[in-house]
């Protein structure tokens, strides 16, 4: 680099170095070895999960990759055939699509009235919401759990959705009112010049905006009640065993001892298939929408 | 066709159309309210089936808990602080308390650190989405999955055997091993076992956040110190990190509530044995094994006090960045 570089010739060749630096090998390497860590572990269990038991108890999954191959559906086919999985995975359905749809609904309310109605005590009743984000779930349970005894609700499907409507509220009201609240403020006004009721507005201009937000917290609602165990565990399990989902059913086959251990992998893979294409399918509304509603400012 | 799904369908259908009836609803309601009126009572029944289920699900339980941890089993009798008593008396509790420290301080400090390390370095390479997607999957992934795939991880075999594990196989290339990762109490080596499979897990979110502010900082500033002379490390430390330092603060904080909140992996992959314990668990086992509700209750009520300095940071930064908005 020498400082009698001419000025049209200086950006040029800085150019060029920040390329070559962006494009380093050590980078690379550095990236791809990071990918590596993270996909080995998923990548395991899938490789073991279509090898027969004899073979996964005796050598690691790595032996599977190379001939002679053994592959087998046969651990699915023992998953799916013998065990409640079937059961389990419509249940999962069952509790997860009414447990994300609701809270959306009831936050998408709140949210726009946080955002564009005025009233007393809007910021501190925003700040307290924003406060119950933290509020451990492991706090709530015996109370709740005493409370739907009360209304012989326990052990029903009903009494998991509203629970997870419940501890879903404050994120989605958050992620939903900052995302509402970044709305181009003319459009609801012009709106209410023109005579439009907030009822109107609400349906045909705040959601339509949203619909990115509203994805995003849709998926992750999702992916928070699929994955969700302590929920479950706590709500379902004591009363109600033929409601559970299947998270808890392959949480039982993790820890009890002894035999079946082999289809341990095929299971945990087919309860990932769902959040997969789910996650798959809608990654980039995820992400943005999640950013969207964390780091603003 | 099954009854329950009958019933899902009548949720998922009828649940929002009662909502959105109900907000219809109150606008007819509204018609007979004075004109003045209507935008003070409006936002109230807006926000009041929020408000019912936070109050329900949320302020309610938290008071219960409260009372709850000051009464025995049963909830017949006061029994003062004796909960509180049984819980610093307890080396269960004691051996739980200390390893969510651990929990806190290392996942927050792993989580951060690599999230932070991969969202900088996969800027700089052409298959950034592939490899951001990569990371991220993990998150999508049940933590009961997660516990089965981390125990085929971890899995040990006796010395002499085939190691199929993949971790012991690995060390055992170098002629290591094997070590029964899970078990070994020394050093809380066990407790860190369970740590990194919740790194694996959260790593992709903070590198999500992390990444998107990254986005966000004006390159042009970037190439004006890369033009006044100053090396990659410079420009990370003297522009990129300072500008990076709120984001890292929400994801931390996010972290910090998660590894305070840390359950599922405890209970999947060692049931809280060998001196794995955390709170949430802990208080699980008091809860159904045990059948001590007071006592559990006072474990959450620890849970939450722990939280409590979290909850007004939380509600500080918030106010802090309304300001600006």
């Amino acid at each position: 680099m020498t400082a009698a570089a001419t000025p049209i010739e200086q950006p040029v060749r800085k150019q060029s170095r920040l390329r070559r630096m962006r494009g380093g090998v050590g980078l690379h390497v550095v990236v791809i070895g990071l990918i590596i860590i993270w996909a080995i572990p998923t990548f395991g269990l899938l490789v073991n999960s279509f090898r027969p038991a004899a073979d996964a108890n005796s050598t690691g999954w790595w032996v599977g990759l190379f001939p002679p191959y053994h592959f087998t559906f046969e651990n699915y086919a023992h998953v799916l055939g013998q065990s409640n999985i079937a059961t389990n995975f419509m249940n999962s359905l069952i509790i997860s699509i009414p447990a994300t749809v609701i809270p959306i609904f009831v936050a998408a309310f709140a949210a726009y009235a946080f955002s564009w109605m005025e009233f007393p005590g809007r910021n501190i009743l925003f700040v307290v919401v924003v406060g119950l984000l933290v509020v451990p779930l492991q706090a709530t349970l015996i109370p709740i759990l005493k409370l739907f005894a009360t209304w012989g609700i326990a052990g029903t499907f009903l009494a998991v959705w509203l629970a997870h409507t419940g501890y879903g509220l404050p994120f989605a009201i958050y992620l939903l009112r900052n995302f509402m609240g970044s709305l181009p403020k003319e459009v609801f006004e012009s709106a209410a010049i023109d005579g439009a009721s907030p009822v109107t507005s609400f349906f045909r201009l705040a959601i339509p905006m949203s619909v990115p937000a509203i994805a995003a917290l849709a998926i992750f609602q999702f992916l928070f009640v699929w994955n969700d165990l302590l929920v479950a565990l706590i709500y379902m399990s004591a009363v109600n065993p033929d409601n559970l989902p299947l998270t808890v059913s392959i949480a039982g086959l993790v820890t009890s001892t002894g035999g079946g251990s082999e289809f341990l992998g095929a299971a945990a893979f087919l309860s990932m298939l769902l959040p997969l294409a789910v996650f798959f399918a809608l990654q980039r509304y995820f992400v943005r929408g999640i950013v969207g509603g964390s780091v603003k400012g | 066709m099954d009854e329950r799904v009958i019933t899902a369908i009548i949720a998922v259908v009828g649940v929002p159309a009662v909502l959105v009836a109900y907000i219809w609803g109150t606008e007819q309601a509204l018609r007979v309210v004075p004109e003045k009126m209507k935008p003070r009572i409006r936002p109230w029944l807006w926000m009041l089936p929020a408000l019912a289920f936070l109050g329900l699900f949320l302020l309610y339980p938290m008071i219960g808990t409260i009372i709850a941890s000051f009464q025995n089993t049963l909830g017949t009798v006061w029994v003062g602080l004796e909960n509180y008593e049984w819980f610093l008396g307890s080396n269960d509790a004691l051996s739980a308390l200390k390893n969510n420290v651990l929990w806190l301080i290392f996942l927050t400090l792993f989580t951060v650190g690599f999230g932070l390390l991969i969202a900088v370095f996969v800027d700089r390479v052409r298959y950034e989405s592939v490899a951001k997607s990569l990371i991220f999957l993990p998150l999508a992934i049940s933590m009961v999955a997660a516990g089965v795939i981390w125990l085929y991880m971890y899995q040990y075999k006796p010395p002499g055997a085939v190691q199929t594990g993949t971790l012991n196989a690995a060390i055992g290339v170098f002629g290591l091993g094997p070590i029964p990762w899970l078990q070994v109490e020394d050093f809380s080596v066990n407790t860190f076992m369970l740590i990194i499979v919740m790194t694996w897990m959260w790593t992709g979110f903070g590198m999500v956040i992390i990444s998107a502010a990254l986005k966000g900082i004006n390159p042009e500033l970037l190439e004006a110190a890369r033009v006044d002379g100053a090396n990659e490390w410079q420009v990370f430390k003297g522009i990129i990190f300072p500008l990076l330092v709120p984001t890292l603060v929400v994801v931390g904080t996010t972290m910090v509530i998660t590894a305070l909140k840390a359950f599922d992996i405890v209970f999947t992959m060692t049931s809280g044995n060998l001196n794995t314990d955390v709170i949430a668990n802990l208080m699980y086992k008091e809860m159904f094994r045990v059948g001590e509700f007071g006592r559990a209750s006072a474990i959450a009520v620890v849970l939450l006090v722990a939280i409590v300095p979290i909850m007004f940071f939380n509600i500080g930064r918030f106010r802090a960045q309304e300001a600006v908005r």
